[in-house]
């Protein structure tokens, strides 16, 4: 008889609801094991102090948890945007490009219009130009993807470059003073078209709008046509047209969503709180968005978890390179790993491993 | 008036990192994977070369001692370790655990390019040494040394001789790589791994091996372009994301090719001319006009997959199951 | 046949997938210069068995004998070295290589990779047992019939001398099945073991030596072919006393409700597949189409329904008022709206008749959620539809919260076609209605089907199954090459005629 152990992979049966959650939990806390592991490598500390530095880096002052909010109500923003194009099985890595479009377009009004027009006609023109930008840098990948099945995670790709350029471009029109390279703070004087303030926290508005948008999107994708309709298409080109669904106007008009909502990053990036336009404003949150929606299954409230976790680890992470002067990086290395564990769980979700048993005994039937 | 000859050698030396990331993603992609991390993977490949180098530059008293051989070969080996761990954490993840391939790429490049940035950034002070900066200029003239006669053959030796090492190794690997995908046995079995995962597990190929084989080298190969860029082009000196998006334009030109690394050599040159064809119009004009030249590459690509995806003939197509995961007991 | 010798013991096999138990303990022996026909229901686990002998699979429990040594076939590689070959029922051909390179392919001699010689080496195989292949064809340019030849040539080139071939005349006509056989005896002749899988009763006893049948994952039984009948194989398939005829009611009141005229369609790929079509489907009919697999059976439904773009031709509805309907260049919306209610069970039933994801409340929506002029969907409707539908049909699932992929595939069949009457429908289209059904299933499916024609719906059958199209249909329509080969009668046709008619347009021997 063979004495080694004879084990293979089988597919899981219908499992409850908490034990996908739970295999997901239990990965998380592996990884902060083994990023707690590496910082104490790097930096000598004990790995207590570690977890306590990225707690007081997300939280330690009131200006931090603003912090933290602003942030996660911005990345939050982005992968509500990618997140119907993706259960639509539309691979837009375009979220960069689509939010610094919204926000050059609200610049663009800023910078323009300032102090020709009332305030608030000049931010309901900023509104309007950011979402149509957005929709459409997001839509040109579509149009195409829809009559000709172009591929467009690479599309979509090549669409950040196009729109970073195109910043770069602009930025070297307006920059103030001429020379330097960048625009600086628009309308500094005058604030026209910055967003209003409410309760004196600036970063409450985009919190607020974000919120509204999240539960907006749950309702979209949950219980509208339109959300049924996209997920069929995601589900199944051919079964979306058996039933008379156009698949190309589904696909066109959930990337205009999509990019317009990215759109909207943009506008509460430039207007709400930067007052200025960077080729960086979006700072990679069109790639980490794909995590942030994809972890959380494409479902928006769930998102609000997962957006906070990789926010959390960014801003601790940030923290721990500050207070031991290392490289910011060092938030990128943590989070890859936590992503790592976090991508190898759903093996463990989906599938199981079950070990031969060699029929001993030769039983006759 | 143009200055072809300058603008070529250029053009080539800003080829090289593409070619070497395509020519390790077409072998990647020709396998099933579609490894979105190579970016990251580039990135890990060329901080890792600079570590090796860094060690070993610090460890010698004066750049009159390093040994030649030693001097090129710590580099590449850390460089070709670090990104076979890379496409390794890639494998476990697809292959193993089949997770989501683009997702798991993105979280690569997350990770590389963290990676790359952080020793970039804090090498110095983790390692405690007391130099200003990191300029490996004693390495990296073992890397750039042109080949003989460059100098002394005008034109013709600027444009045909006067790269490092790594340029011709570059394309001897992207010809290897065409021969044995298209001319031997391994290339047959790979090519039906990338098209029909169940069709070569019926023949008895081993699919996971072939993944991860392929993709590991593909990897180091494209680890390779990372060590080109900071060792040769940019003479030793690294700083943080001045490699940029040549890893996303080594992916888009694997589609600009479909899936050919012999035309890679050329496709890899026309997009390295596009790179640095901003610097070469006209002078006085205004400098935010150069901004949009820098579009080029991007717009050509688009305009590409446009045109390939209009096309649309079979030969053309990219492996069936690429982007998908294979599971044999799958019903 | 006193002196057999047993190439393959099988004992004890069991294989399970989650919750189903495919395999349950079976025994089964393989002999030397013998036919053996594996017979079963869908879903009886022959495939899954056969699987586990080729590598594909491996077994949970049990153990496998080759000439009496205990092996572990781990991977299809195992399976060569141990001399099986097994011709997958989907062929595991790589479309864009050439016949010669999916031959070698996974082969290893040492050498270097020499196209010519395999060339050589097949041409060599392909003259001994009379077969026609170019090495250097490309897949994708070849017929079904072709491409089961490479299969076969191919584990001929690994010198395999264990056969299994899974239900390899689903796509034959019946010409092209004696041809086969022919072959198949000529190997038996020569010493190989070989099984086939198959649950149609005649090409068993047409062919085989001996016969096993396996009912619900486990084996029944073993017999000599000649010792058995047909009848008594289908009860030890079903387990009890089954009639094996379809009914055929009369025609109700039939009138002409769709003129199909003059229908020509290109695939995408510039090939003719529908050439100048013509015929008409009557109300209170069933209109059988019969044809060789890929004959423009599944563009024919698909214009009709919508779905395909033709180059010419017309295809036209007559409501009960006389008034005609246009249905050429409208989708299926377009279709819909104009008030032709067509109902459509195609083919793929997982890929385009239902999204596998979803569970069955979204599915039956798929026809239904447009209703109303509300953004929101109504999921209530559905729902009680889907719950009528798993009660009628008697549908076995958890709860209508289940995704369809987790159901079996004659359940999933009763859903969509549950479903596609619901919408009350005057024409229904359906193809290959009971592909993969268990008798049990398929017999709701033709009872489902003849209750609509009662009804005097306009109902068109495509189906694989002459014996089971000759007693189901009213009229047959035979296709061939995308023309119209004849319209038969179904209560006269003979079953040759209509083979001769599939295979040659006019039906007329050369």
């Amino acid at each position: 008889m063979n004495k080694q152990n004879q084990f293979h992979i089988v597919k899981r049966g219908a499992m409850p609801w908490y034990f996908g959650w739970l295999v997901r939990g239990i990965a998380i806390v592996l990884a902060l094991l083994v990023s707690a592991a590496v910082t104490t490598i790097l930096t000598g500390e004990d790995p207590l102090q570690v977890y306590a530095t990225i707690f007081h880096g997300a939280f330690g002052t009131k200006r931090k948890a603003w912090m933290l909010g602003q942030n996660m109500a911005i990345l939050l923003c982005v992968s509500l945007a990618v997140t119907p194009a993706f259960k639509m099985r539309f691979w837009n890595i375009g979220g960069e490009g689509q939010v610094l479009m919204g926000g050059l377009a609200t610049a663009a009004c800023m910078i323009c219009l300032g102090d020709k027009l009332p305030n608030a006609v000049l931010i309901l023109i900023m509104v309007i130009a950011s979402i149509a930008a957005g929709a459409v840098w997001g839509v040109i990948p579509a149009i195409f993807k829809a009559k000709w099945n172009t591929n467009e995670t690479l599309f979509t790709l090549m669409m950040n470059y196009v729109a970073t350029q195109l910043v770069a471009f602009f930025v070297i029109v307006w920059e103030v003073p001429k020379g330097a390279g960048k625009i600086g703070i628009i309308n500094q004087t005058t604030e026209a078209g910055w967003l209003p303030v409410i309760g004196g926290q600036k970063y409450l508005l985009n919190i607020l709008v974000v919120a509204i948008l999240t539960v907006a999107m749950h309702i979209y994708l949950k219980y509208s046509k339109h959300g049924y309709e996209l997920t069929v298409v995601g589900e199944s080109e051919r079964t979306a047209s058996y039933v008379g669904i156009k698949v190309e106007k589904v696909i066109i008009r959930t990337m205009l969503l999509s990019g317009a909502i990215c759109g909207i990053a943009g506008l509460l990036l430039v207007g709400g709180t930067d007052h200025t336009v960077t080729t960086t404003i979006a700072g990679g949150r069109g790639f980490t968005a794909v995590m942030v929606s994809w972890l959380a299954k494409f479902d928006p409230l769930v998102m609000i978890f997962t957006s906070f976790l990789l926010v959390f680890l960014d801003r601790g992470a940030g923290e721990i390179s500050t207070v031991f002067g290392l490289n910011h990086s060092f938030a990128d290395i943590l989070t890859g790993i936590i992503l790592f564990f976090i991508i190898g769980s759903e093996f463990f979700i989906n599938y199981k491993l079950s070990f031969h048993k060699a029929g001993k005994e030769e039983k006759h039937v | 008036m143009f200055d072809l000859v300058s603008f070529i050698p250029r053009a080539v030396v800003q080829s090289i990192p593409l070619l070497l990331g395509s020519t390790g993603e077409t072998l990647t992609e020709k396998s099933g994977n579609l490894n979105l991390g190579i970016p990251g993977v580039m990135y890990v490949g060329g901080i890792c070369g600079v570590i090796g180098a860094f060690l070993y530059e610090q460890s010698v008293a004066s750049a009159e001692e390093m040994n030649a051989f030693l001097a090129i070969g710590i580099p590449m080996l850390a460089c070709l370790l670090g990104s076979l761990v890379m496409g390794l954490i890639y494998c476990l993840l697809t292959v193993t655990l089949r997770a989501n391939q683009n997702v798991t790429g993105l979280a690569l490049t997350t990770f590389g390019v963290g990676f790359g940035n952080f020793f970039g950034g804090s090498l110095i002070k983790l390692t405690g040494s007391d130099v200003p900066s990191i300029a490996l200029s004693a390495t990296s003239s073992f890397f750039s040394r042109a080949l003989p006669f460059a100098d002394d053959l005008g034109w013709f030796g600027q444009i045909f001789l006067s790269y490092g090492f790594l340029a011709y190794l570059a394309i001897a690997i992207a010809l290897v790589t065409a021969y044995v995908l298209k001319h031997t046995r391994v290339g047959l079995h790979l090519r039906a791994v990338g098209e029909s995962p169940a069709t070569a597990d019926a023949a008895g190929i081993n699919v996971g091996r072939y993944k991860y084989v392929s993709t590991c080298i593909g990897s180091m190969i494209a680890g390779l372009g990372g060590l080109y860029y900071v060792m040769d082009y940019a003479c030793g000196v690294w700083s943080n994301d001045a490699f940029g998006d040549r890893g996303w334009l080594a992916i888009a030109l694997v589609i600009f090719t479909i899936w050919r690394p012999n035309v890679g050599i050329f496709a890899s040159m026309l997009f390295g001319g596009l790179y640095i064809l901003y610097l070469y119009i006209p002078a006085g004009m205004n400098l935010s006009v150069k901004e949009l030249y820098k579009m080029l590459p991007y717009i050509v690509t688009i305009v590409v997959l446009v045109i390939t995806s209009m096309r649309n003939k079979r030969e053309n197509q990219p492996p069936a199951h690429l982007g998908l995961s294979y599971f044999r007991e799958e019903r | 046949m006193e002196n057999k010798v047993a190439r393959v013991k099988m004992r004890n096999i069991t294989k399970r997938f989650g919750p189903v138990l495919a395999n349950d303990r079976v025994w089964l022996d393989i002999y030397q210069g013998e036919i053996l026909a594996l017979l079963g229901e869908n879903g009886s686990g022959k495939t899954t068995l056969m699987n586990m002998l080729s590598g594909i699979y491996f077994p949970d429990e049990g153990q496998i004998f080759i000439d009496d040594k205990e092996v572990l076939i781990r991977s299809p590689k195992d399976a060569f070295d141990l001399k099986i070959g097994m011709i997958h029922q989907h062929f595991k051909l790589v479309d864009v290589l050439t016949a010669a390179e999916n031959i070698v392919l996974g082969l290893h001699d040492g050498k270097r990779l020499d196209l010519e010689k395999v060339k050589t080496r097949v041409r060599e195989i392909c003259d001994a047992y009379g077969f026609d292949v170019d090495p250097d064809e490309k897949i994708y340019n070849m017929s079904v019939s072709q491409k089961q030849t490479v299969e076969i040539v191919k584990v001929l080139y690994r010198g395999a001398d264990i056969l299994i071939l899974d239900e390899p005349t689903a796509v034959l006509t019946p010409q092209e099945t004696d041809k086969l056989f022919a072959v198949l005896r000529n190997m038996r002749n020569d010493g190989k073991a070989i099984v086939i899988i198959t649950h149609k009763l005649h090409e068993v006893e047409d062919l085989s030596d001996r016969v096993a049948v396996l009912r619900q994952g486990q084996f029944i039984g073993d017999m000599p072919t000649r010792e058995s009948s047909a009848q008594e194989m289908t009860n030890m398939m079903v387990g009890h006393p089954v009639t094996l005829n379809i009914e055929r009611p009369e025609p109700v009141d039939p009138k002409p409700r769709v003129e199909v005229k003059n229908l020509t369609v290109r695939s995408e790929e510039g090939v003719l597949k529908l050439d100048d079509v013509s015929f008409t489907i009557n109300s209170g009919e069933i209109l059988g189409i019969a044809g060789i697999s890929g004959c423009g059976q599944k563009e024919l439904l698909e214009a009709i329904a919508g779905l395909q773009p033709t180059e010419s031709g017309s295809v036209i509805y007559i409501n009960d008022n006389g008034t005609k309907e246009e249905l050429i260049g409208k989708d299926p919306q377009a279709i819909a709206d104009k008030g032709v209610a067509l109902s459509f069970v195609p083919e793929d039933r997982l890929g385009m008749g239902l999204v596998a994801n979803m569970d069955l409340t979204d599915n039956m929506m798929l026809r239904s959620f447009r209703r109303g002029r509300s953004f929101f969907t109504d999921r209530k409707t559905p729902k009680k539809l889907a719950e009528d539908v798993v009660k009628e049909l008697e549908v076995k699932t958890p709860s209508v919260n289940t995704p369809v992929r987790r159901l079996s595939g004659g359940n999933v069949q009763k859903i969509l076609v549950g479903r596609e009457i619901a919408s009350a429908p005057t024409v229904l289209l359906t193809a290959y209605a009971v592909r993969g059904l268990d008798i049990h299933s398929s017999y709701t499916i033709y009872d489902l089907i003849n209750k609509q024609k009662q009804s005097g719906v306009a109902v068109v059958y495509v189906g694989e199954d002459l014996d089971v199209l000759l007693e189901l249909a009213d009229r047959i329509l035979v296709l061939c090459d995308g023309k119209v080969s004849g319209i038969v009668d179904g209560r006269g046709a003979k079953k040759r005629e209509v083979g001769l008619l599939m295979t040659r347009v006019g039906g007329k021997d050369e």
